[in-house]
């Protein structure tokens, strides 16, 4: 199976999302190429063919520019499968290949069988196994699902591609996150809210709990999203990537980008009425229980001994 | 008249206990709650912004799905849709993002719409491919992921989230079609008269059949509920004794109270 890889770079740097691709094309025991808008000056650690387009001539962001070069590689290459990262890159590039490539796109894939592909659904409660009946098919990998393996160091062998035209999409920079806030890669304690708050009143006993802990309160995205916390105190994918050694998820689902901000976090104890919530995937400890009674009366506990 | 598009999904409540259905290829759609999905709250929310700030504008919101789908659509209409287009399809669930997006821009190619809205993802099936696809196949821009949006003179300017929590700064002239992220505005609650109003609102239906839909590219073999990784603890019980088991965890588990 001939395999392209489209490796993804952003502000100056290769993401590590690139390894990941390169484990999936491992596990699939294919021949892999690499596409790629990037630089010279950051390769991936991979020892294929690395068609490489000058993102200082391309543009980081130029989905119609970024499309042109890949379908060129693409006919060159005669792939079965094109991979990409399940990132704000690979989501936005992917079906405009697949369009017209005529090929299926399966979104999100966390395993594979002979000839299958399976992805999640329903906030990670489900598993979809997926058979594709197309001669090329587009995947793009949910993050963290192909860890990648320690990779002996290696050289990929650049082929150039020339420059691409601007596009129908103007793109003029980057706006970093919000400066300044709460740093909570140091807290060695973290009690984090989640929708199942309620009311933003309810912030204030998660708060109590994190004090009582000498630690932290975070926040999942819908929390930040409704302006009850602010963005600094988000955990996740868009937010802080944390490790305290202890984690009370607070009412939190569990959805995927907001593990993989925690999910390194040495205890981790959930409350949440829901007992399938996929939160409970990566707690040592899930208490079935409503928050807004559980978390007043331990905070009690705690701070009476 | 600017002539807007917004297209949303009917999806259960994420909460809900997930079953799979008897062919094995989804969930069992009985006793479970359906809402909008999330993403299209903020892509109805922003429609109806945009709409509200021309003026002169019609907003309809268009929906594929079986019957049931036709409440969600009204919810679109109380939050200030004008009208309602239902592609009535009892067997949606088992369509793939290109015919579902096949279907869309067959519609949207009768009406000529400025500007289309839709969510990102949709909850259940979460492929974030539709409505690249409807845009792909109608020949305009795309941008998607957004966290902030305006629009002036045919031009949409917008922020895309990225990994990390920055932002890409980034713009285009309609007609385009934007795909709205959590935490894109606040979608308002509909209040009654709303409510009462929307219920008089054209709200028509047409087949499936009637938009050409092409041939299925990928098909579910299987679904299945994940295995259960781990031996995390469940407690479960009064919340005093719950409290009191937690304190013994924290201080026999952790050192965070040594």
């Amino acid at each position: 199976m001939k395999i392209l890889l489209v490796g993804e770079y952003r502000e100056g740097k290769t993401l590590g999302t690139c390894a990941e691709l390169i484990e999936f094309a491992s596990r699939m025991g294919g021949e892999a190429a690499m596409f790629l808008v990037g630089s010279k000056n950051t390769l991936p650690n991979f020892s294929g063919n690395l068609y490489l387009a000058d993102s200082a001539g391309v543009g980081e962001f130029n989905p119609d520019g970024h499309k042109k070069l890949l379908l060129e590689v693409i006919a060159k290459e005669q792939p079965q499968l094109v991979v990409f990262p399940h990132s704000s890159y690979g989501w936005d590039l992917a079906p405009r290949i697949a369009l017209v490539l005529k090929a299926a796109q399966v979104s999100e894939v966390v395993d594979l069988t002979e000839d299958t592909l399976i992805v999640p659904s329903c906030n990670s409660k489900l598993r979809r196994q997926v058979k594709v009946k197309t001669a090329l098919t587009v995947v793009t990998l949910q993050a963290g699902a192909f860890t990648p393996q320690d990779q002996a160091s290696a050289t990929p062998h650049i082929i150039e591609l020339a420059g691409a035209e601007p596009g129908t999409i103007n793109f003029s920079g980057y706006e970093a996150a919000a400066a300044g806030g709460v740093d909570l890669s140091k807290a060695k304690v973290i009690v984090s809210a989640g929708r199942g708050i309620g009311k933003p009143e309810n912030l204030s006993m998660i708060d109590a709990l994190a004090k009582a802990l000498n630690g932290e309160y975070a926040a999942s995205r819908p929390v930040v999203d409704a302006d009850w916390a602010e963005h600094s105190r988000q955990v996740g994918t868009t937010g802080q990537t944390v490790a305290p050694k202890l984690y009370i998820a607070c009412g939190i689902s569990g959805a995927i980008q907001h593990l993989a901000g925690m999910k390194k976090s040495e205890f981790v104890i959930a409350i949440n009425t829901d007992k399938d919530a996929p939160i409970g995937e990566v707690a040592d400890v899930l208490a079935v229980a409503d928050l807004k009674q559980l978390v007043p009366l331990l905070t009690e506990r705690i701070t009476s001994g | 008249m600017m002539n807007i598009l917004v297209c949303i999904k009917q999806v259960p409540d994420m909460e809900s206990r997930f079953k799979v259905n008897a062919a094995g290829n989804w969930y069992e759609d009985t006793d479970l709650a359906w809402r909008m999905n999330e993403y299209d709250e903020y892509a109805v929310e922003q429609a109806v912004q945009l709409k509200e700030q021309v003026g002169a504008a019609e907003l309809t919101v268009l929906c594929i799905g079986p019957e049931r789908v036709k409440e969600t659509m009204k919810k679109a209409l109380a939050m200030g849709a004008d009208k309602g287009m239902h592609i009535l399809d009892p067997d949606s669930h088992q369509r793939d993002p290109m015919t579902i997006a096949a279907v869309i821009a067959d519609y949207v190619r009768q009406h000529n719409f400025d500007l289309i809205f839709t969510g990102m993802q949709s909850q259940d099936r979460g492929s974030a491919q539709v409505g690249v696809l409807v845009a792909e196949m109608l020949g305009i821009p795309s941008l998607t992921t957004l966290v902030e949006f305006s629009y002036a003179d045919g031009t949409i300017s917008a922020k895309r989230e990225l990994e990390g929590g920055s932002r890409a700064l980034v713009s285009c002239n309609t007609p385009a079609l934007v795909t709205c992220q959590l935490g894109l505005n606040k979608p308002r609650y509909p209040t009654l008269p709303n409510i009462m109003k929307a219920k008089k609102k054209e709200l028509l239906t047409a087949p499936l059949a009637d938009f050409s839909p092409p041939e299925l590219q990928q098909q579910t073999v299987a679904v299945f509920l994940p295995e259960k990784r781990g031996g995390g603890l469940i407690l479960e019980g009064d919340p005093a004794e719950l409290a009191e088991q937690l304190l013994k965890i924290i201080k026999d588990k952790t050192t965070v109270l040594a």
